[in-house]
């Protein structure tokens, strides 16, 4: 077994002290390039979660090691530049910028993060080619305003910014939630292919349970999280 | 680099309020240059309007209207004075050379002006500059006229063309010296001044216009035809005024007070220089007020653009948090914000100066012609830059409000869309 690349230990996580904790994790482990679907019913703790595992906030009490880093010893900024090197996001909906074109959508974090940009090489010719792979290959779509995409079109786009430069992680926040029940696992299995193809880890957040399937592993959150348990016993 | 990219895709998505921002700030600049071109130039066309000149002598009123009437050809003289007191005067040991001018009559909206051939000898404007002629000579016949070169642009007079002089010194008159026309027989070299708008005549020629004329009227049944005038006795009884230059600019003073108690008549004598002190002084308050105005014009431009970028960032919060997920930084995002203000700002002011060039290039030969103030099509002075530069520096600054909001506003949201 390789080194997790995510290894959380003991983490407890309040929005404020005075309350209840949100996340109460004992362990989780995540291999690298493992396709992880993260599932459970609002107020669950996911977003939470989400924000931890994005850099985006530290714990309240134990640890988060992102690819060996301890998130919490870092500073706001560095997490920034941490997240930027490191993590790809895709969100529900709206994931663009309307006034940039497609490619421009794509290349966006090549343009915040040096690694990234020199994984990816040419930026343009990764962009055309990760949206060709994703269906997106007609000129005519490029010279559209993004706005003009249909969900779905919008959220491959999103899909190819979150994983050029080949980020260690992606992050997908109910990124098929918009999309129709056909379209749904269509999209997951070109994002699988995109993650294979740069060795990235998933991680995948859905209400969805029927989903869980398509994933190498499956979480239910309220089963690792226990501050719902703890919550309720204190009652 | 890439944030001014960003910013600039930013704003053209949002063109229809940013060109408003944009023709707000150029329309403040544009006026601010041209507050600031006016005062210049019209000092400078005024201070370039007399030169070599000590005293200027006409009846006693106020320095200022004495000044713009004798050389600015700006409103009317209030009185005359006598010859006998213009010879008593210029026999003064202290006077090198005197220029008597008689005012009063015009054509064809320019001023008519009575003087002597002293004055294309002795008059000097700019630094010391006398007036040349571009073509043709001084007057010699009674019934000549030398004409300022606008004068002769304006109306397409050449050696030789015949000119009526009309009683008045309006636009518009209608009781004109038909009678007794005038020869073009000089056209002096431009000046940038007054001069070019003058039509210059002997004071001979002054009186015989009016000899059958009293109290500004023509006397009913006398008329006397411009043939039978030349026999007449025409050496001028009243002048409006006169210049003087004197032999040494330290008797100046001196003469000045003599002349000013002077006891047949009451006279009023100015040093040019000080006249035009004073008229800087008189319009200093308004030149002030102008300063004020159009800077406030600057700062309604600009807050009208802090207005458009703060406005903006509601419904902007959403992009924000899209590039903070793609890696911005929040200094990123202030960044794009200030861009875009810098953005607004040079975009402005640049417009701003193209239209100010654009008004100086219509509107410069209409105000020339009309008042005789000469704008220079030329380089910003050091001094307009720095203004320019206050301008895009507070649009920085102001720039920095709305950055500041994003700011918090990105630290608040982090990376999570909020629909």
């Amino acid at each position: 077994m390789s080194d997790p690349i995510i290894n959380i230990n003991n983490l407890c996580f309040h929005w404020n002290l005075q309350q209840q904790p949100v996340l109460n994790i004992k362990q989780l482990l995540i291999e690298p390039g493992q396709r992880l679907f993260i599932e459970g019913p609002s107020g669950s703790g996911k977003t939470s979660l989400l924000n931890l595992i994005g850099a985006v906030t530290v714990p309240t009490s134990g640890s988060i090691t992102i690819l060996g880093q301890d998130i919490s010893r870092l500073k706001s900024s560095a997490r920034d530049s941490f997240r930027a090197d490191h993590i790809g996001f895709i969100f529900q909906q709206f994931n663009l910028v309307p006034y940039l074109s497609m490619v421009e959508n794509v290349t966006l974090p090549c343009h915040f993060s040096v690694s990234r940009k020199s994984k990816a090489g040419d930026l343009r010719e990764q962009a055309l080619r990760l949206l060709t792979h994703l269906g997106l290959d007609n000129p005519d779509l490029h010279k559209k305003p993004v706005t003009e995409l249909s969900v779905g079109q919008q959220q491959r786009v999103a899909a190819a910014r979150a994983v050029i430069g080949k980020p260690e992680i992606i992050i997908a926040d109910e990124p098929t939630s918009a999309l129709d029940t056909d379209t749904r696992e269509a999209f997951i299995k070109l994002l699988f292919e995109e993650c294979s193809e740069s060795s990235s880890t998933l991680i995948f957040v859905s209400h969805e349970r029927s989903l869980g399937r398509l994933f190498d592993r499956h979480i239910h959150l309220p089963d690792i999280n226990q501050a719902n348990a703890t919550a309720q016993a204190g009652q | 680099m890439y944030l001014l990219t960003l910013a600039s895709k930013s704003l053209a998505n949002r063109k229809f309020t940013a060109i408003l921002t944009i023709a707000a700030i150029a329309l403040s600049v544009a006026l601010l240059l041209a507050v600031e071109r006016v005062r210049n130039d019209a000092k400078l066309s005024f201070t370039n309007t007399i030169s070599g000149t000590d005293l200027i002598v006409g009846a006693r009123s106020g320095s200022i209207q004495l000044l713009l009437y004798s050389v600015f050809r700006i409103g009317s003289p209030t009185n005359n004075i006598s010859w006998e007191s213009y010879e008593d005067i210029v026999s003064n040991p202290l006077v090198k050379w005197a220029i008597p001018i008689s005012l009063g009559d015009s054509h064809r909206g320019f001023r008519v002006m009575g003087t002597n051939t002293d004055y294309f000898e002795h008059y000097r404007y700019a630094r010391e500059k006398p007036l040349g002629f571009q073509s043709g000579q001084a007057f010699d016949d009674l019934y000549d006229a030398v004409i300022g070169a606008e004068v002769a642009q304006a109306l397409g007079y050449q050696i030789g063309s015949k000119i009526v002089v009309a009683h008045g010194a309006g636009d518009v008159s209608f009781i004109d010296h038909g009678d007794k026309p005038f020869t073009v027989v000089g056209i002096l070299e431009r000046t940038a001044t007054p001069v070019d708008r003058t039509v210059h005549v002997s004071l001979e020629a002054i009186e015989a216009i009016h000899i059958d004329w009293q109290s500004g009227a023509q006397i009913p049944g006398l008329k006397i035809d411009a043939e039978t005038a030349r026999k007449m006795n025409l050496s001028p009884k009243l002048i409006t005024g006169f210049m003087l230059g004197l032999k040494s600019r330290i008797s100046t003073f001196k003469l000045q007070r003599e002349i000013n108690e002077y006891k047949e008549e009451p006279l009023l004598a100015i040093i040019p220089g000080v006249a035009l002190q004073e008229l800087w002084n008189l319009m200093s308050v308004a030149e002030r007020a102008l300063l004020i105005i159009s800077a406030f014009v600057i700062a309604i431009g600009l807050v009208g653009m802090l207005a458009m970028i703060l406005s903006s960032l509601n419904e902007r919060r959403r992009e924000m948090a899209i590039l903070r997920s793609a890696g911005a930084r929040p200094s990123h995002i202030v960044g794009l914000l200030t861009s875009e203000a810098i953005l607004l700002a040079v975009l402005g002011v640049v417009s701003g100066i193209v239209l100010f060039y654009l008004l100086l290039f219509i509107s410069g030969p209409l105000i020339e012609d009309r008042y005789g103030l000469v704008f220079s099509v030329k380089m910003l002075s050091g001094y307009e830059l720095t203004l320019l530069g206050i301008v895009i520096l507070s649009a920085i600054l102001m720039g920095l409000i709305p950055a500041y909001r994003a700011y918090r506003n990105s630290l608040n949201d982090g990376i999570s869309i909020k629909l």
